[in-house]
């Protein structure tokens, strides 16, 4: 029994998974202390649900309890990490390296640092959406002070080679970040392996609750931030602010689960992409953005030539998914991830992004395949731009009359 | 299960059922993310907009003059150093007994800025009231911004922040007030105190039986702001990041919810505070604070040569939930800035027990209360006189 519209959006968030729901719902009911609360009951109770919690968020990327730093969401992680470092080792240094295909977040903040005074080499991606070790080492400079690359890209699905990158940053002293929201429960993380010293976590995107994120924070060797938010002095003075205790006991389980059934779940996953991309690359003129080998097993991104973007979104309506980044949908650009991989304006704005998750089905897929079939080519049918390209016009040598 | 009778609503408060109920689904199926253009994302919208709406109705604010976060601290946090950040540097001041998400933004703002911002702590008196004549010392400095909380979390103590910013506003300030611990317990109208010159309010949920993960600035739009979360642009690009539906929808409903019950909650609570007075004179202990206009639920006492911990702890045993010092002042072990602001001394401070009292309460627990109370102290004290 399908239920409409299917939701293939994964990666703009995920239902919390009802076993997580359960377990947050008497941290919401009789068990409401605040786990700040030192002299009574409620108080040590919501404390200990917390500490469990975070035992279980470390235990996701092999670190320890004490690394980890709970924050609002991987927006705020994204935001602390790098105005944190970049201001607490301003003395060293005022150069940031970045990636141009980040997350608004990362990006965002990079430009807020730079109206600071601090520089910023955003890095352009290859084709398939992949930076090299090369073009990183070449962007280092003597004042390099932070640098920020994404595990896995959240429009593309691309994972990018941060162990790699991590090694190269250890032994210039330079402090990495790495914007992991999209890459837990999808590929391992060890923090004892990866030379890593800050991490964006996030479980809204791993059948967590909205509204709680967390952020490593390496001690061996020791990263310093300056704190974003003051108050009381929580998470050892990073993060300040009553600590909601059922959001990070729904993180928590979240994030065990996702310890406990990755590997088979990206399997079973991985295999439904693949049949996805079998029957879209049955159309005529798509294109698959992104490396396909270097990518998680949830994400498919195609592009739909000679198809309006618009009117593709309407026309598959029975499924949910995102043309675009969820998080800048406000504005009818084409993505700026796309662009950047050097797709036109036109390609850009007919690209679906398609994120498979727990829930879903062999019978979805099948229907959306159907479904795309059907109505890319009634779409088609009406598109003169397709005509053309039928009958074997080269539309880059159209001389377009203007009106 | 051991259930403490709960006299700590100032620390956090139980969640009212029918939030629960109101939040469930976005905990379930509607799961969406509001910026997803799609039916699931434009439902978590809609849920979204209704709670913004049900906020502002709730202090008589506009909802576009409503900013949700993560919490109360960020909150204050955002205004302070959003506020900071957009204006010309100079004197920054705050009473000396705000919450430390206050002071300690305001502490950050000055040490950023090498000398170009300078802070003045506005002194209170004995019964934490704002020092008048301090105040209008502060205001004659012609500070830039002034935060001044609008209820005390420790004492309870109210301040007048309509005639405080009618005086700041003279002087050019733009005035904040943390009215985290005031909202539901007293009536707030932000469209008159915005008359008056307070620009913006803090407002949490969990102070109001709603969930904690959701807060508010309400903030008069003629105020510049510098976004202190940057990213996807949420919130009109003053606070990205995926919003919290469930949680926002869950404060929303609490705000309705709490002004629907402001005027029979406070006096009940007065009430059950009254009878805890009356009992706590005959113990011999000090009331702080009862000299000045307090919220209705909050009464901050100590007992002579009874240290709040070791009270605390015993009365936890006996089945009463209260705190020493605030919530928030973690691992502190000096006495609480509010009690030194105060000019209570240090080892009277170190005696302070706060209860705060809220909507499940009732007369017999207070008589309860009393009893075990007067219990404790009666063998605290036989110890005290056995060893020396």
């Amino acid at each position: 029994m399908l239920k409409f519209p299917i939701y293939l959006d994964y990666s703009a968030t995920t239902p919390v998974d009802p076993r997580v729901a359960d377990k947050m719902i008497p941290y919401l009911c009789e068990k409401f202390g605040n786990p700040a609360s030192r002299s009574h009951a409620y108080g040590w109770e919501a404390d200990a649900a917390v500490e469990v919690a975070r035992v279980e968020v470390a235990a996701l990327i092999n670190a320890d309890a004490k690394d980890i730093v709970w924050t609002s969401g991987a927006t705020e992680s994204n935001n602390l990490a790098i105005k944190g470092a970049a201001n607490f080792y301003s003395g060293k240094g005022k150069h940031l390296i970045t990636v141009s295909t980040e997350h608004k977040a990362v990006l965002d903040t990079m430009r807020e640092l730079e109206r600071q005074g601090f520089e910023v080499s955003y890095l352009a991606p290859a084709d398939n959406g992949l930076i090299s070790v090369e073009q990183f080492k070449q962007a280092l400079r003597p004042d390099t002070i932070v640098a920020s690359v994404m595990a896995v890209n959240n429009e593309i699905g691309v994972i990018q080679p941060i162990a790699e990158l991590g090694e190269i940053c250890r032994d210039k002293g330079i402090v990495f970040h790495v914007d992991a929201a999209q890459a837990t429960g999808k590929m391992p993380l060890d923090m004892a392996a990866l030379k890593v010293d800050l991490m964006s976590l996030c479980a809204h995107k791993t059948y967590g609750p909205k509204g709680i994120g967390a952020l490593y924070v390496r001690r061996k060797p020791r990263i310093r931030l300056e704190a974003q938010i003051h108050g009381g002095g929580h998470e050892r003075g990073l993060r300040s602010g009553t600590l909601a205790t059922h959001q990070i006991v729904g993180m928590g389980e979240a994030f065990r689960l996702a310890r406990e059934e990755m590997a088979s779940e990206n399997l079973r996953i991985g295999a439904l992409r693949d049949r996805l991309l079998k029957g879209v690359t049955e159309i005529e003129e798509t294109y698959v953005n992104g490396d396909l080998v270097h990518r998680v097993p949830h994400n498919l991104n195609v592009s739909f030539n000679f198809v309006e973007g618009e009117s593709l979104i309407m026309a598959i309506k029975d499924v949910a998914v995102s043309s675009g980044s969820a998080c800048t949908s406000a504005s009818l650009e084409p993505s700026y991830v796309l662009r950047a991989l050097g797709r036109s304006d036109e390609l850009a704005h007919s690209s679906i992004r398609f994120t498979l998750g727990r829930f879903t089905t062999e019978e979805e897929i099948d229907y959306t395949v159907k479904l795309l079939h059907a109505k890319i080519a009634k779409l088609r049918e009406l598109s003169p731009l397709w005509e053309m390209h039928q009958e074997g016009v080269d539309l880059d040598t159209v001389q377009w009359a203007a009106h | 299960m051991f259930a403490p009778v709960y006299f700590d609503h100032n620390a956090t408060t139980p969640l009212d059922p029918a939030v629960l109920e109101a939040m469930l689904p976005y905990l379930g199926t509607r799961f969406g993310n509001a910026s997803s253009r799609h039916d699931y994302g434009r439902a978590a919208r809609r849920a979204i907009d209704e709670a913004r709406s049900r906020v502002a109705a709730a202090v008589g604010a506009h909802p576009t003059e409503v900013i949700f976060t993560s919490g109360g601290s960020e909150a204050n946090n955002l205004f302070l150093r959003g506020a900071a950040a957009c204006l010309r540097p100079g004197l920054l001041a705050i009473s000396a007994v705000e919450h430390p998400s206050v002071r300690e933004p305001a502490r950050q703002i000055v040490a950023a800025a090498q000398g170009a911002w300078r802070v003045r702590e506005i002194k209170v008196d004995g019964e934490g009231r704002i020092d008048q004549e301090d105040y209008q010392a502060t205001i004659a400095e012609q500070p830039r911004l002034v935060s001044v909380m609008l209820a005390n979390n420790e004492t309870g103590a109210l301040h007048d922040v309509e005639a405080l910013a009618a005086a700041a506003r003279r002087n050019g300030a733009a005035f904040h007030s943390d009215a985290v611990q005031a909202l539901g317990k007293v009536a707030i109208d932000f469209r008159k105190l915005n008359a008056a010159g307070v620009n913006a309010l803090t407002l949490s949920a969990h102070k109001i039986n709603g969930p904690k993960g959701a807060a508010a600035l309400v903030v008069d739009k003629r105020v510049e702001l510098q976004a202190q979360i940057s990213g996807g642009g949420q919130e009109r690009g003053l606070r990205s990041g995926t919003e919290n539906v469930a949680a926002i929808v869950g404060f929303g409903l609490a705000c309705e919810l709490t002004c629907a019950r402001l005027a029979a909650g406070a006096e009940k609570a007065a009430a059950l505070r009254s009878r805890l007075e009356q009992g706590l004179l005959g113990l011999g202990a000090r009331v702080f604070a009862a000299g000045a206009d307090r919220l209705p639920n909050t009464s901050y006492f100590a007992v002579p040569d009874i240290e709040g911990e070791t009270l605390v702890g015993k009365l936890d045993r006996a089945g009463f939930a209260v705190a020493s010092g605030s919530a928030c002042a973690s691992a502190a072990i000096e006495p609480s800035h509010v009690m030194a602001a105060m000019g209570v001394a240090p080892e009277v401070a170190r005696g302070a027990v706060r209860v705060s009292f809220g909507a499940g309460n009732t007369s017999e627990q207070v008589s309860e209360f009393l009893a075990a109370l007067g219990e404790t102290v009666f063998q605290l004290r036989r110890l005290v006189a056995l060893a020396g």
